[in-house]
């Protein structure tokens, strides 16, 4: 029952939760709550479609991902970092703007199905690597480098942080356009190696999911890798199931991903205080310099 | 930065009155400007493009009837969204509780087709408002009791709650004469809503979205309760201080907009769409999020802005018929009128200043 094709069907469904779970917790750990994770997504995964559909380069289209992905950032930092506008509602703009603009670019590319990507190493793509290099890079980079904690000391302490001379809002801006570059490869991998085709709303959730899987973690990197793991191998079980002829009605199955993800919620906010102590104390505060 | 000025953003002393009103409108123009370049970048005449999507849904002989059954769900659900949003409550899962109301209030209507409808009806009602507010009681309860973060909460289970309609109508609840379309049976005249106007499909429903506006506007301006949940929003630790519990203003928030949505839901499947079928929303529950914002979390406001989110449903269909434009410029406009919205708000609280930078500090 569990064989080979199994392990890398789970793989291939934790990678896009893995890479923009990823960047959003560099973007949360800066004080940032970016909820457009799902737009950021779905313009990625087209703009990553068209692009491998016209040049025939997957490479160029997971650069055209991670670019949507920061262009889409940028929108969300001009609001909420330079105008100072609120960041849910902000976020919620960036999703709903996102799944518009990406059905109506996406319209002609409908139907087309592309190839998928090479397999680099036991039948896993390179972007499963990149997933976990990036994965091990944050972590690096939060807690062993001195912009890391700059970065840190942003999310949590704004005023502190200003005071001590560091730049609050381009530090925040940096980790916006990190999480919106990560969250693009996240769509792109949708599109390009995932599906491999362009559907609307294709992203089905897994932007919120990831949102989920950073407050799951406590914002700790390791923590993040097991979830995106667990929830991988949740959302390919709900297909899994399906497929062996289980009398079960398709949509309940397909339900558990979303309802895991409130479970997990519930027990991870409840279970203790770990959750809300490692938050960053500055998150989805605007910072406005006095002087 | 070396050139002669730059801009520079400095806090007002008080919010300005003006601009209260004043960013609304700007909003709107930068939006259509946007949407114009938009029209313009998809190779149609921007200004032919912008009368189609806004002028001409209203020239149609029931353009404004058309224009107040769309604007009804939008202004039903806002009128609760202003309640939570206000409080700092983010129900953002309208979308699920208006199919929770749609397929209880629904489901009623489709057990007792030969009910008088005197009683029918307002038992549809009642189910309707009491599945949404269920739906809603979820997130309320698991952010009282657990502290788990009610956005992620009512967002999930507003896919739970489509694929459970699209279990219904796909299995016990199948219409056996629907030729295999995933729809149920179509409502009985005594569970269908009762038209307003004879001869359009403007039903009862808007009689209550402009109920619930002004019962919210009410509710906050001139009740304790009104007055709990704007301290709640506007500062939480004073109303921590003053002993506010916190806990009961998220459940009767949280109560009142899962009601309002699953109200709309049950008026729009009794209304225009007259059974139960996978689309019974061109997602209502998301559009009054915007609807809530664009009228400044002001529950009248909600009505204005209903009604120009309503006009770009209708617009989008128009656009689609006589341009071949895709339904998504809908989904585009509202996400930008979104942005535009929040951008804009900067303007009643800070003041943007051209600033000449000295050129060396002594």
């Amino acid at each position: 029952m569990i064989d080979a094709s199994f392990v890398l069907s789970v793989v291939a469904a934790s990678t896009p939760l893995l890479l923009a779970a990823t960047g959003e917790l560099v973007t949360e750990r800066s004080g940032v709550l970016n909820l457009g994770i799902e737009g950021m997504m779905l313009v990625a995964a087209v703009s990553a479609f068209a692009t491998d559909d016209i040049t025939g380069s997957a490479v160029l289209g997971f650069v055209a991902g991670a670019a949507a992905g920061v262009v889409m950032s940028l929108l969300f930092g001009l609001l909420t970092l330079t105008l100072l506008a609120n960041q849910v509602a902000s976020g919620l703009a960036l999703t709903i703007f996102g799944t518009g603009f990406s059905a109506l670019v996406g319209a002609k590319f409908v139907g087309i199905a592309l190839t998928g990507i090479p397999k680099l190493l036991f039948g896993i793509d390179a972007m499963v690597f990149v997933s976990f290099a990036a994965l091990a890079g944050v972590a690096w980079f939060l807690f062993r480098t001195h912009w890391g904690l700059v970065l840190r000391a942003v999310g949590d302490n704004q005023d502190a942080a200003h005071a001590l001379g560091y730049p609050v809002v381009r530090v925040r801006y940096c980790a916006t356009m990190f999480g919106g570059a990560m969250a693009g490869l996240a769509g792109a991998y949708m599109s390009l190696a995932y599906s491999p085709l362009w559907a609307e709303n294709m992203t089905a959730g897994r932007g919120w999911i990831a949102l989920a899987l950073v407050v799951f973690s406590a914002w700790r990197p390791l923590w993040l890798l097991g979830g995106s793991y667990l929830f991988g191998l949740i959302m390919y079980l709900s297909l899994y199931v399906q497929g062996l002829g289980v009398h079960v009605p398709s949509q309940l199955v397909s339900a558990l991903p979303y309802i895991g993800t409130v479970v997990v919620l519930v027990l991870i906010s409840g279970g203790g205080s770990r959750g809300r102590r490692n938050a960053p104390a500055c998150l989805g505060r605007a910072f406005h310099a006095a002087s | 930065m070396g050139l002669g000025v730059q801009l520079k953003i400095v806090a007002r002393g008080e919010k300005s009155r003006f601009w209260a009103y004043g960013s609304p409108v700007l909003a709107v123009l930068a939006t259509l400007l946007v949407t114009g370049v938009i029209f313009a970048v998809l190779g149609r005449n921007p200004f032919v493009a912008l009368f189609t999507f806004f002028v001409q849904p209203l020239l149609n002989d029931d353009g404004i009837p058309e224009l107040l059954l769309k604007a009804s769900p939008l202004i039903t659900i806002a009128a609760g969204l202003v309640l939570c949003y206000r409080a700092n409550i983010w129900n953002i899962g309208a979308e699920g509780q208006l199919t929770l109301g749609a397929i209880a209030g629904g489901g009623v209507g489709l057990a007792f087709p030969n009910a008088p409808a005197g009683i029918l009806f307002p038992a549809m009602m009642i189910a309707g408002v009491a599945s949404g507010a269920l739906w809603a009681a979820i997130p309320a309860w698991l952010r009282t009791q657990f502290n788990a973060n009610e956005i992620l909460t009512s967002l999930m289970l507003t896919y739970v709650a489509q694929l459970f309609l699209l279990y219904l109508i796909t299995g016990p609840w199948r219409d056996p004469q629907g030729l295999g379309f995933p729809q149920s049976a179509e409502f009985s005249d005594s569970a269908t809503a009762p038209l307003l106007i004879v001869g359009t499909r403007l039903h009862i429903g808007v009689l209550f979205a402009v109920l619930a506006a002004v019962a919210v506007q009410l509710i906050l301006t001139r009740t304790v309760l009104g007055f709990q949940l704007r301290v709640v929003g506007f500062a939480p630790r004073a109303a921590r201080f003053a002993g506010f519990r916190e806990n009961r203003l998220v459940w009767i928030a949280m109560l009142t907009s899962g009601g309002l949505a699953g109200l709309a839901g049950l008026f729009e499947v009794a209304g225009p769409v007259g059974q139960l079928t996978a689309d019974i929303s061109p997602g209502y529950g998301f559009t009054a999020i915007i609807v809530a914002f664009l009228g400044r979390l002001n529950p009248l406001g909600a009505i204005l802005g209903g009604l120009l989110l309503a006009l770009s449903f209708l617009g989008g269909d128009e656009a689609q018929i006589d341009l071949g434009l895709p339904n998504a410029v809908t989904g585009i406009f509202q996400g930008v009128l979104l942005f535009m919205l929040l951008g804009a708000d900067l303007l009643v609280s800070y003041r943007v200043k051209l600033v000449r930078p000295a050129a060396v500090h002594p």
